[in-house]
């Protein structure tokens, strides 16, 4: 079943641009990249996106459909009626480098601030125990393909551009919450969640785990567990005055 | 400083969703405003909240002087100084639970505080400091709220259980105010153990399971309840104003408790 489809595509790079009309043949089974590969491939050679996979395991090709965050190659044409026009813009939080495709530097430069997996003294690579069991939670957060919807969605930092440096976003979030729950971690992270990443800016308000394309349950899973944890170590009086008097040791 | 920040893609329009994102957070404003009306009303009303078995979830514990004869099922320790409406006394603790609640806090941040309304819908604000600040730094405080929601879960599970009783206070019937304040009593037990902060104290905090078996299986049980959260949530609120006011139509003669036995 092919019809023509039309198409508002933003074109143009940090200095300006806009959207962009097109009509463009879409066939039976296809997703948006295709299309925006068609657009490339008949009307807009120079059309800058970036792709990998197209099996949504690569996360590279985030963009906003209709203004919703979602990778181009897991949104299929047939959820969208015929005459319905399909916007496509790059992802809005990240600065824009041409086109479809943003410069997300930010999310490494954030990873590189969280300290990496820190074995007990004593314990060398290789001789890591642990059952499956404590280690299932964590395996949930290794999902992630870091496409950076959520963070491209987030409110904190997509509403407002001066959080960035105070805010580590949700896909930070999970890898401190998978760190935390580690039972071979030796680091608190914690104290770091709250002070250094910004934890307590997140209003819990769960559209990091609506775009999430693996599922992972990004606020119920990671984010508020962390937030409890937080509160352990630094609003629970009850909980501060058994650390003090040893009935709690390790908080 | 918004979505348009310098350097991103300049796009004028706040969101570019086509769906009908806004429907979301304008139920959430009606039925919340719905019960904020409806139960403060009837928190300040103070009448026709008992009529032997049944009492109104809003008033029980009945903690001060003025309560209804029998209404009291712990006494009056609060005295006559108090002069309001009982209800007054108590519905900090649950309003306190669900303030602090953090399904409710999505709820409440997205719909009244538009922050955001929905993803990726720019939100009205010019500055954003999170949960970091007076007073929100009190949503730290809903495990408290939690371990105190469930002195009144058993409370108000021993009104439904009072409630086997008929108009004399003679025991083995049943009437539509049995089930009515049963199931009430259910649905707050249901919210009260799928909530986050019961998750955690169960388990959540430890990062062994495999040395705590038990805890572990509690923690599981919860997690599986914690999914359904925020329906919990929805029916509960909804379930104890729907009891309130079937008391009160008994209570004001307007309809009787139908006795199946």
């Amino acid at each position: 079943m092919t019809y023509t489809a039309k198409f508002r595509v933003w074109r143009g790079d940090d200095t300006g641009g806009g959207l962009v009309d097109f009509a463009v043949e879409v066939n039976e089974g296809e997703v948006v990249l295709d299309i925006i590969h068609r657009l490339q491939a008949t009307q807009a050679p120079d059309l800058a996106v970036r792709w990998n996979c197209k099996a949504g395991k690569c996360g590279s090709c985030s963009a906003e459909v209709n203004g919703l965050p979602r990778l181009m190659c897991m949104t299929r044409m047939n959820t969208f009626a015929e005459d319905e026009v399909v916007t496509v813009t790059p992802l809005r939080t990240f600065p824009v480098i041409r086109d479809l495709v943003t410069n997300v530097s930010f999310n490494y430069i954030k990873a590189r601030q969280i300290p990496a997996f820190a074995p007990p003294a004593g314990v060398a690579p290789g001789d890591y125990r642990m059952q499956q069991v404590d280690v299932q939670r964590s395996q949930e957060f290794r999902k992630c393909i870091e496409c950076f919807l959520c963070q491209n969605t987030c409110h904190v930092i997509r509403d407002h551009e001066e959080n960035k440096e105070a805010f580590a976003g949700p896909r930070m979030f999970i890898r401190l919450a998978e760190l935390d729950m580690h039972p071979l971690d030796s680091k608190d992270r914690k104290v770091e969640a709250q002070e250094d990443h910004g934890l307590g800016m997140c209003n819990i308000t769960k559209c990091c785990t609506e775009v999430c394309p693996e599922h992972i349950k990004i606020t119920d899973n990671a984010i508020i567990p962390m937030k409890e944890r937080v509160v352990d170590v630094k609003y629970d009086p009850l909980r501060w005055l058994g650390s003090k008097i040893g009935k709690r040791p390790g908080l | 400083m918004s979505v348009t920040a310098p350097g991103r893609a300049q796009i004028a329009a706040k969101t570019l969703r086509t769906d009908k994102w806004w429907l979301q957070p304008l139920g959430t404003v009606a039925v919340l405003l719905s019960f904020i009306v409806y139960a403060t009303w009837r928190a300040f009303e103070g009448a026709h909240y008992f009529t032997e078995p049944l009492i109104s979830p809003f008033y029980s514990p009945c903690l001060a002087t003025s309560c209804v004869e029998k209404s009291s099922l712990l006494g009056t320790p609060v005295g006559a100084w108090w002069t309001l409406s009982p209800a007054l006394l108590i519905l900090v603790f649950p309003l306190g639970f669900r303030m602090t609640c953090y399904y409710y806090r999505k709820a409440y941040y997205r719909s009244f505080w538009q922050s955001p309304p929905a993803c990726a819908v720019g939100e009205p604000h010019k500055k954003y400091t999170g949960e970091t600040r007076q007073p929100l730094l009190l949503q730290n405080s809903h495990r408290y709220f939690f371990y105190i929601g469930l002195v009144f879960n058993t409370l108000l599970t021993i009104d439904g259980f009072l409630a086997f009783r008929d108009h004399e206070g003679n025991w083995g019937h049943m009437s539509v105010g049995t089930l009515v304040l049963l199931t009430n009593a259910t649905l707050l037990w249901l919210y009260s153990l799928s909530c986050h902060s019961c998750r955690h104290a169960m388990g959540g905090r430890l990062n062994h399971f495999s040395k705590h078996p038990l805890r572990y299986k509690m923690w599981t049980l919860v997690s599986r309840l914690n999914t359904h959260h925020p329906k919990f949530a929805w029916f509960s609120l909804i379930g104890v104003a729907l009891a309130d006011y079937y008391v009160r139509c008994v209570a004001t003669g307007a309809i009787s408790d139908f006795y199946f036995f």
